[in-house]
């Protein structure tokens, strides 16, 4: 069985984001990281192995610029056997339906038996990028999936849905977006981060896979931001930096008897 | 014709999805806009009278597909697709949910279609619609437009309100060949409640319990406080998938929605799918421990600090008050 893991570099969480007002696209200068969601991904995809299916490859997939083989290596450390960057300049600026086409035709060159990815990514939180590449796929799909038995070609998976709890069997080949509270992804250790950069990665530009130029990149995409504008104020609240906990207990209780709470 | 096609989602009784109804009203409203109509697509064994019923919601037309199962995405997906193509309909717009996201995103692929999601408004602009999207965590609004017809407009919970106008849609029964991959997926049990059943929706006090909890014990801390009170406890997806507490006590986009007099957030970080069940309370405190934390930008008194400190004392503080 082989594992594609679908991993995006992402701004690191403390940076505070912002919108380049010229492109209408996220500033991503400053620090990076591998998207948190997507270790979770990864440590399915681990745990699965570990579990005693058989799988020959983990391998770990991205769409983005240059840097972006930095999130691969941190894939890698975290148990990735090899990886692959999709990139060319005339991505740049795709959309979600362009993201997903662009990934899908990248992960036709694999054949994978399961794709896996995180339940959102950190920066454009779309959700939605799994259920794309599995229709591109053809391969059955679930989304923010919190449990996943592999067994006798199909998976076991658990998520919750509008209702409360839904079980439902995946036959393999499939695509599964995981939760977070599916694992507790492992650290990496200092040797498998010192190796990361000696695994393979291959690189390959939107030709080499087949991507039809004109169904990605900005011109390529089928929606486009025409403004942006920040939310209507709200009248920011109180804070209180707790120093002194019997000081600000009874801050609180005043707070609470001014609104007739208690 | 750029017509709108809403998907309305219902439990095993039959029941229609409160989002799904509002999204009705939502297409009906911009049908009006762009001088098209709207309608509706249901699926699974729903009787005449439930379908014609969603003409109240202002749409026409109603379309059926009864062999279609209800509950996972791909079947709805090759449903959706060809209504869309047959009846030449340029939108498909779907209420908050999570199976709203997954047809979405799959009718994206197979229509070769623009997709928005986390919508909380719809306008039409010359004869197309644009919509609003906040994006990184409600800092901005995004104005968003469609380059080509068609385009898929995914909602966020409670974002369409329902407006019942009264009115029976006509009723098509459509046929639908699923495509090979969407019968790979089956629903073993669909909507199974996990603990025992709380009721949160009738508390005019509610705690909320988040990760920061640090383990299920801890609820017992925020029982006491709750209880002080004379409230309840609610819980975030982060806590009740990890088993720490009942989903009947869940707040968010998968669970319930509330507008109590006090929500009190304890360890919650304040994540979107947490506050679109929240948001309206009358008053938000929230005790986190990061001055980051997403919930400080929308709570109305804000503690940052260590909660296994504050609980306990603010849980004796009301007591006394209350005694004294
Ligand atoms: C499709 C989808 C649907 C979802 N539906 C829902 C839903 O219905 N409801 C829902 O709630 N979520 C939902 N989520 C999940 C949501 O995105 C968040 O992951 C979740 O709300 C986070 O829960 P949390 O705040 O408990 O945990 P975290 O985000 O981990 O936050 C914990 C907070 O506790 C604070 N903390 C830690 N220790 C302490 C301490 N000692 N004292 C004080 N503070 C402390 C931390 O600073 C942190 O801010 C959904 C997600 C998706 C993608
Ligand atoms: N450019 C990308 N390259 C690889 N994977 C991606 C990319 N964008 C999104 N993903 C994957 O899709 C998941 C969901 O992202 P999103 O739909 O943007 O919230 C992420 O957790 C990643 O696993």
């Amino acid at each position: 069985m082989k594992i594609c893991c679908l991993v995006k570099e992402v701004p690191d969480a403390a940076v505070e984001k912002r919108i380049d007002p010229e492109t209408k696209r996220l500033d991503r200068s400053g620090e990076k990281n591998l998207n948190p969601f997507d270790t979770h991904a990864i440590e399915a995809a681990m745990q699965v192995k570990e579990g005693g299916a058989p799988v020959e490859e983990i391998v770990a997939v991205t769409m983005g610029p240059d840097s972006a083989v930095r999130a691969l290596h941190k894939a890698v450390a975290l148990g990735a056997d090899r990886s692959v960057h999709l990139t060319d300049a005339a991505l740049e600026g795709s959309d979600v339906a362009a993201t997903g086409y662009a990934l899908a035709k990248v992960l036709e060159k694999e054949s994978p038996d399961l794709v896996l990815l995180g339940q959102q990514s950190d920066d454009g939180e779309c959700y939605t990028i799994g259920a794309v590449v599995a229709d591109h796929l053809k391969m059955p799909s679930l989304t923010q999936v919190i449990k996943m038995d592999a067994a006798d070609g199909k998976l076991t998976c658990e998520r919750q849905a509008e209702y409360g709890y839904d079980t439902v069997e995946v036959e393999l080949p499939a695509v599964i977006s995981v939760g977070d509270a599916i694992n507790e992804p492992r650290y990496p250790s200092l040797k498998a981060i010192m190796g990361a950069k000696k695994k393979p990665l291959d690189s390959h530009g939107a030709g080499d896979v087949g991507i039809e130029p004109d169904r990605v990149g900005q011109s390529g995409s089928r929606t486009a931001v025409l403004e942006l504008r920040p939310p209507p104020q709200k009248e920011a609240g109180e804070i209180i930096e707790d120093e002194d906990t019997n000081e600000t207990v009874e801050k609180i209780v005043v707070w609470l008897d001014e609104r007739k709470l208690i | 014709m750029a017509g709108i096609l809403v998907y309305a989602l219902h439990d095993d009784e039959g029941n229609f999805n409160k989002n799904s109804l509002g999204a009705l009203s939502e297409a009906a409203k911009l049908a009006g806009e762009l001088g098209s109509e709207a309608s509706a697509i249901i699926v699974g064994d729903v009787s005449d009278d439930a379908a014609k019923g969603l003409g109240a919601y202002g749409v026409k037309k109603v379309y059926r597909a009864k062999d279609v199962p209800e509950g996972l995405a791909q079947p709805i997906v090759d449903a959706m697709a060809k209504v869309m193509t047959d009846n030449d309909i340029s939108y498909a717009l779907f209420g908050g949910g999570l199976l709203g996201f997954e047809i979405g995103a799959g009718l994206t692929a197979r229509l070769n279609a623009g997709v928005t999601m986390e919508v909380t408004a719809v306008r039409a602009e010359d004869g197309r619609l644009v919509v609003e999207r906040p994006i990184l965590q409600d800092s901005q609004i995004a104005d968003v437009g469609y380059v080509a017809e068609p385009g898929i407009i995914i909602g966020r919970l409670n974002a369409f309100d329902e407006n019942e106008t009264g009115g029976e849609a006509e009723v098509e029964d459509v046929a639908v060949e699923l495509s090979e991959w969407s019968s790979k997926a089956k629903l073993v049990k669909r909507g199974e409640q996990r603990g025992e059943d709380v009721n949160i929706e009738d508390a005019e006090i509610l705690v909320g319990g988040g990760r920061g909890l640090g383990q299920a014990e801890n609820f017992k801390m925020a029982e006491e406080l709750a209880s002080s009170m004379g409230g309840a406890v609610a819980a975030t997806r982060a806590v009740v998938d990890a088993g720490w507490y009942p989903y009947a006590a869940q707040i968010g986009q998968t669970g319930k929605t509330v507008a109590p007099k006090l929500y009190l957030a304890a360890g919650i970080s304040g994540a979107i799918q947490h506050k679109v069940g929240m948001q309206n309370s009358e008053n938000i405190l929230a005790i986190n421990k990061d001055q980051n934390a997403p919930i400080f930008e929308f709570c109305d008194l804000g503690v940052v600090g260590d909660l296994h400190k504050i609980v306990p004392k603010l849980t004796d503080a009301i007591k006394a008050k209350k005694g004294g």
